[in-house]
């Protein structure tokens, strides 16, 4: 049995990706938990229009903090206000009537805090607070929030996942030395391998959207280019952060704790579970430089609110930077995979051409 | 040099220098024998000729990549296409279509007798067959030079021959060959054979060249004579006698190039660095 033993820990010794995962998982899962895992929302983004605006602003309590008084606005511009995500909640004053609070559903936490806040401001005597209308999800279903986040889930396990395994597949084969000495440019191969993942998460995307629709409601009120266009951004970085785990992963055990180490933060710190704003400053700015945040940002937004494209340049504009950033990285080191020793395929010899090997 | 090959060609992996100074050339319709121990560099060479890897020094020269074929010594098929689809994978890579790229495919598999075999999977198949099929991927395009590091090793004897022929026929019809083999009875079929060691050329010639150019001679007996000079050919012992004595008890051997091969490398280990494991 010591003999065993002894092995497995001289093995292990080798194997240091799969220490630091044993070592360093407990910890990430501990802090993610301790200071994202929440579903408090202590501040309420909220925008005041109308002729009594300011008055009205005074009288708002936690968890409710006023961004903005807008007297000259009207409910019109309070929903926009809310469609484009700019607050979570707008209280809608008119001349001599009861304000009425207008709150946004897709954001599922932030609009139960809301309403049980105004609820309990309304059983207090003397205290005349608005009426409240959930907007975009008017029963507050989970649902119709947590579908828009599968469908980036789902693309990040196809994307990462699969594109990673099946590029690890190749080198783990010996094949890939086949495809390098074939007269592929590095590009073609890479294109070639990222393609067929790259349709059927867009067939996936399609279905889950339909099947969202159908079995449970959720309602797809924007523009389906405006999500075509940021699913496709966001399968780049996805597509790019597989082929990259498939670069630095020798077999497909690695690939898959290499990819399991990059989906799980894009699942707990995105804001698909809890709730960006709930969580501590630190864990929440590592949730800001994953893609999974801004795709969520973009569907619960295209597909719950209607969000139209202007009011979704920050997600369009991140995905776009991490896309590039990520793919180019991925494209680099994929073309080194494939011309090793920084070999150039278009200076291949003619035939009885002498190559001069420094030259190459 | 006429035909395709390399000059003083170097090849380092980090600061291990896994090729040093290896020149040969093959011209059409010939086949070259790259011959040597694990580590001699074979896959090396054939990697830099084949245009897998780039080389440290030297020169080389190869076709463009149309017109090379390659089977390198790991997995060349892929274990989750068909044998056809394998093929048709190769042909379409290569620009070969059509009519033109089915014919070619079915008589390869013909020739190869993998007929019966096209629509198995890759992973379905024995390891001779496997072979015969990364062999016939490689001729698919009917490549100028082919590039093959050890494509009969480990597999049985029928398949050896069949692999042979299919080399063989390539080198008729025209091609440079360039083969990696440990057999050195295999080695014999090739106009040249290069013997490899340490990344550096020890012997290379014709392989009646390479055996004429052995110094002293070579004995058999029953004992072993000389535990640093012996080896084992079947039952009977061969010694190596560099001043050219024949020992008592012992006659003097018909020399191959297996014994020329194994002598060269005695000649090259300084005395009392070991016994020969052949």
């Amino acid at each position: 049995m010591w003999a065993m033993v002894q092995k497995e820990f001289r093995q292990l010794r080798r194997d240091r990706r799969t220490v630091a995962m044993m070592i360093v998982m407990p910890l990430v899962l501990l802090i993610v938990f301790g200071y994202a895992a929440s579903f408090d929302v202590t501040e309420i983004k909220t925008v005041v229009v109308g002729p009594d605006a300011q008055a009205a602003a005074d009288r708002l309590r936690a968890p409710f903090v006023v961004d903005r008084v807008e007297p000259a606005s009207t409910r019109e511009d309070a929903v926009d206000i809310l469609r484009d995500g700019r607050a979570q909640a707008a209280i809608v004053t008119v001349a001599g009537g009861q304000p009425q609070a207008l709150i946004d559903g897709a954001d599922l936490f932030a609009a139960r805090a809301a309403v049980n806040a105004l609820g309990q401001a309304a059983a207090q005597a003397g205290q005349p607070a608005p009426q409240p209308e959930v907007l975009f999800n008017p029963d507050l279903k989970t649902s119709v929030i947590m579908v828009p986040g599968l469908v980036g889930v789902i693309l990040v396990f196809i994307g990462v996942v699969a594109t990673s395994l099946g590029v690890v597949r190749e080198r783990q084969a010996g094949t890939l030395e086949q495809l390098a000495v074939m007269p592929f440019r590095p590009a073609d191969v890479f294109i070639g391998k990222i393609l067929p993942y790259f349709l059927i998460a867009a067939i996936d995307l399609t279905v889950i959207t339909i099947v969202g629709n159908t079995l449970f409601d959720v309602p797809f009120r924007g523009s389906v280019l405006t999500l075509a266009l940021g699913a496709t951004l966001f399968l780049f970085v996805t597509l790019g952060l597989g082929v990259l785990i498939s670069t630095v992963s020798q077999n497909q055990g690695q690939a898959i704790q290499l990819a399991f180490m990059t989906v799980l933060p894009q699942i707990l710190l995105s804001g698909l579970l809890f709730p960006l704003h709930s969580m501590a400053a630190g864990v929440r700015w590592i949730g800001y430089l994953l893609p999974l945040t801004y795709f969520i940002q973009l569907s619960r937004g295209v597909m719950v609110r209607g969000t139209p494209i202007d009011a979704l340049v920050l997600p369009l504009t991140m995905l776009a930077v991490l896309g590039v950033a990520v793919f180019g990285l991925s494209l680099i080191r994929f073309r080194r995979d494939l011309a090793p020793g920084g070999r150039a395929r278009t200076e291949a010899a003619e035939e009885s051409t002498t190559v001069p090997a420094g030259a190459r | 040099m006429s035909g395709y090959g390399v000059t003083d060609l170097r090849v380092r992996y980090g600061s291990r220098e896994a090729v040093d100074g290896v020149s040969f050339s093959v011209p059409g319709h010939t086949i070259a024998a790259l011959v040597g121990g694990d580590g001699a560099g074979k896959t090396s060479v054939l990697r830099v000729l084949a245009g897998a890897i780039a080389p440290a020094g030297g020169t080389v020269r190869r076709p463009d990549e149309h017109r090379i074929g390659y089977m390198p010594a790991g997995e060349a098929v892929y274990r989750d296409l068909t044998v056809d689809e394998n093929l048709a994978f190769s042909a379409r890579a290569y620009g070969v279509r059509g009519p033109e790229a089915a014919r070619r495919a079915d008589e390869l598999l013909e020739r190869t007798g993998l007929g019966a075999a096209r629509s198995r999977l890759g992973g379905q198949l024995s390891g001779g067959m496997r072979q015969k099929l990364a062999l016939a991927m490689a001729l698919l395009h009917q490549p100028e030079l082919l590039v093959l590091d050890e494509p009969t090793t480990g597999i049985d004897p029928v398949s050896r021959a069949q692999l042979w022929r299919l080399i063989a026929g390539a080198a008729a019809a025209g091609a440079a060959v360039v083969v990696a083999t440990c057999y050195v009875d295999e080695a014999e079929r090739a106009a040249t054979v290069v013997v490899l060691s340490d990344g550096q050329v020890l012997l290379e010639g014709s392989p009646e060249e390479v055996v004429a150019r052995t110094p002293g001679v070579v004995v058999a007996s029953a004992a072993r004579l000389d535990p640093e000079r012996s080896w084992l050919r079947g039952t009977r012992w061969r010694t190596w006698s560099p001043d050219g004595t024949v020992p008592p008890g012992a006659t003097r051997a018909e020399l191959d190039l297996e014994d020329a091969v194994i002598v060269a490398e005695l000649e090259r280990l300084p005395q009392g660095t070991g016994e020969v494991a052949a």
